[in-house]
């Protein structure tokens, strides 16, 4: 008789167990992923009693009152969003022709192209950074390292994201939506950019916010071809040796707070849209 | 090779004439012939259909009208201007694709209005809104094309064509995508607006029965030739080739001698039996030939029965295979001479069902025959069952 309850209850609990497994490792998953940002959330508002201890030691909003206040990381942090501009500009430009060339052309080489541009993607980045700064170098530039061999190295490894991106997206894109357009009276430019280019923006917005926080977050392949310039990852890495000042972790919250803030925008957007539609 | 009999190429009056013509029109792709020295006709306001295989040409065809390809040789002319080269949105042709190909960022009013915006027109609201009533979508102006059934964007694929008023509406299979029962419903719809608008039509489609259907005209196409064009009626009734014959329909084709040529008739002799075929009807050269006869023609009944069919009567037939199909009853029948040939009976009522295995007669009535050249193959066309 306690033999069959016994069984029934493991049996209970074990069913119990198996129904919510996804949802328990979901959740574990979760933590495990938002406690590094929970902590700096939570640094941001610490009030320190030393530079050398990691450790909340007392609530202020000293550090979100005066950000600038650790020397030298606001002008990182300018340096930093300045390239990140600059280079999702550069390489969402370049990456999007790239892309065209390659979806809708036919050239020679176009097969070695395709598989070419998937290399600095799985190339190590210590590779690439090196033979960057080799490349620099060897073309004599190597005193002048600095803002522009930053924004040409980013530039670099951010164009294969783009252009993977908006290919994707190019190549969803049904031909004879352009033959049609072409059909009603529209000329190629008009073609373009009445029809294909508000059908495929939404890849190359995409594209450029992930350049945009490649660029932004780089460290290797930067801190070689950086010369006296210093990034806000580079400027983070050189205190964290001394201690890290907390406004790192206003800076932190708030890089975290407007990529939320995207994220549920483009959500509720595209939600909007689907609501429309039924 | 191609079997054009309706027009006789005039290169000459092009300028003048006012309709859409193709002059030995050919399209390669490396050395494949798609479309080989083609010549069409399409007089203004009239409803033509190009129907073939898939591979034929006839989409090719199209597209070398709507500008889409460029012809490797030959020339287009509408309204007697060349047209050939011009690119398309150049030319005051529409098309009316087989995916659609709506615009999906554009709501419907603006998918219509797109034409008319391009040539900056007048009154783009008043058109638009005549051309949503027309095509009865009036309601759904403001909506996306992705919120639509297949059967209201198609519609809105067609508005979106005719209002430009093209002087060619070009049809590239437009009704592949529904079903049967909306499919029917379209066809008819199509052939109202058509009517009512007064344009020219050019359809291209691999369904027989829609391409009779809806066309006054059907041209025939197979590997890259018009086999024969013509009113549908003339096509099914007279075919000129063993392509037409098995790709419009079903035919029986039975091998026969030639013995003599009159005047008004071509006697035959087949497996043995004299039958005789009006001179109209005959295509062959030579004096062998294919005698034709449609299943829904020939006459079935016991040995000895009086049928209505004078003086073609063939005797010796076995039942082999009976399908009741509710409107007729199909039968084939194996001859002495080891061909099986179908028959059609009319369910009238009147008269019984034979059964698998019975001794048969069949007959026809002269007039319905037709003879086919004996060097062509008895089977183009047949395998028709695969393009539906």
């Amino acid at each position: 008789m306690s033999a069959t309850a016994s069984y029934k209850q493991g049996s209970a609990a074990g069913r119990w167990f198996r129904e919510h497994l996804v949802l328990i490792l979901g959740i574990a998953v979760l933590i495990y992923t938002f406690v590094p940002i929970f902590v700096v959330v939570l640094m941001s508002f610490n009030d320190p009693s030393s530079r050398l201890i990691y450790r909340f030691d007392g609530f202020t909003l000293h550090n979100w009152l005066n950000p600038c206040e650790p020397e030298g990381m606001c002008g990182s942090l300018w340096t930093s969003i300045r390239i990140g501009f600059l280079a999702t500009l550069g390489s969402t430009i370049l990456g999007t022709l790239m892309a065209f060339a390659l979806v809708r052309h036919q050239f020679a080489g176009r097969s070695a192209m395709n598989l070419l541009i998937f290399l600095p993607m799985a190339s190590p980045e210590i590779v690439m950074g090196s033979s960057l700064l080799a490349l620099f170098v060897a073309a004599g530039v190597g005193g002048q390292l600095g803002f522009w061999t930053i924004l040409i190295a980013h530039i670099m490894f951010c164009l294969s994201f783009v252009v993977v991106t908006v290919r994707a997206r190019l190549a969803g894109l049904d031909d004879n939506l352009e033959q049609a357009a072409m059909d009603l009276y529209a000329t190629p430019r008009q073609t373009f950019w009445r029809i294909t280019f508000p059908l495929v923006f939404p890849g190359i917005l995409g594209a450029a916010l992930l350049s945009f926080s490649l660029s932004f977050d780089d460290f290797i392949v930067t801190n070689l071809n950086a010369g006296n310039t210093t990034t806000f990852p580079m400027y983070v890495w050189g205190v964290s040796q001394r201690g890290v000042p907390m406004q790192v972790n206003v800076v932190g919250t708030v890089m975290f707070l407007i990529s939320v803030v995207i994220v549920v925008g483009g959500e509720v957007t595209s939600r909007r849209r689907a609501a429309k539609l039924t | 090779m191609s079997q054009v009999v309706e027009q006789e190429p005039t290169a000459t009056d092009s300028e003048g004439y006012d309709g859409l013509r193709l002059r030995q029109v050919t399209k390669s792709f490396g050395s494949f012939h798609a479309v080989s020295s083609l010549d069409l006709d399409v007089p203004r306001g009239s409803f033509i259909a190009l129907l073939g295989p898939s591979g034929c040409g006839k989409t090719t065809t199209l597209r070398m009208v709507a500008g889409l390809e460029t012809p490797t040789s030959g020339s287009i002319t509408l309204a007697g201007q060349d047209i050939t080269y011009a690119k398309p949105y150049q030319r005051p042709v529409n098309t009316v694709f087989q995916s659609y190909a709506l615009f999906p960022h554009l709501d419907i009013f603006e998918n219509v209005a797109f034409g008319l915006r391009r040539r900056k027109r007048k009154d783009v609201d008043t058109a638009v809104r005549e051309m949503l009533d027309l095509v009865e979508l009036d309601s759904q102006a403001r909506k996306k094309p992705a919120q639509l059934s297949g059967g209201q964007q198609q519609r809105v694929a067609l508005a979106r064509a005719l209002i430009n008023k093209p002087e060619v509406l070009l049809l590239d299979e437009p009704l592949g995508a529904l079903d049967l029962k909306l499919r029917r419903s379209m066809q008819l719809e199509i052939k109202r607006i058509q009517t009512e608008v007064g344009l020219t039509f050019v359809h291209v489609t691999h369904d027989q029965e829609e391409a009779m259907t809806m066309a006054d005209t059907v041209a025939v196409m197979n590997a890259g030739v018009i086999e024969q064009m013509g009113a549908p009626a003339d096509l099914y009734e007279n075919p000129q080739s063993t392509f037409v014959a098995n790709f419009l329909g079903q035919s029986n084709l039975i091998e026969g001698t030639i013995q003599s040529r009159a005047a008004d008739v071509v006697t035959v002799d087949m497996h043995g039996i004299g039958v005789s075929i009006p001179t109209e009807r005959c295509h062959a050269d030579g004096d062998k030939g294919w005698v034709g006869i449609r299943p829904e023609k020939v006459l079935i009944g016991e040995p000895g029965e009086a049928l209505d069919a004078p003086g073609n009567t063939i005797p010796g037939g076995v039942v082999t295979d009976v399908s009741f199909v509710g409107v007729s009853t199909q039968y084939l029948v194996r001859m002495p001479w080891g061909q099986e040939l179908g028959v059609f009976e009319q369910n009238t009522g009147r008269r019984r069902m034979f059964a698998t295995g019975e001794q048969v007669e069949l007959s026809w009535r002269p007039e319905y025959a037709f003879l086919l050249d004996f060097s062509q193959d008895a089977s183009a066309g047949a395998q028709k069952a695969d393009a539906e």
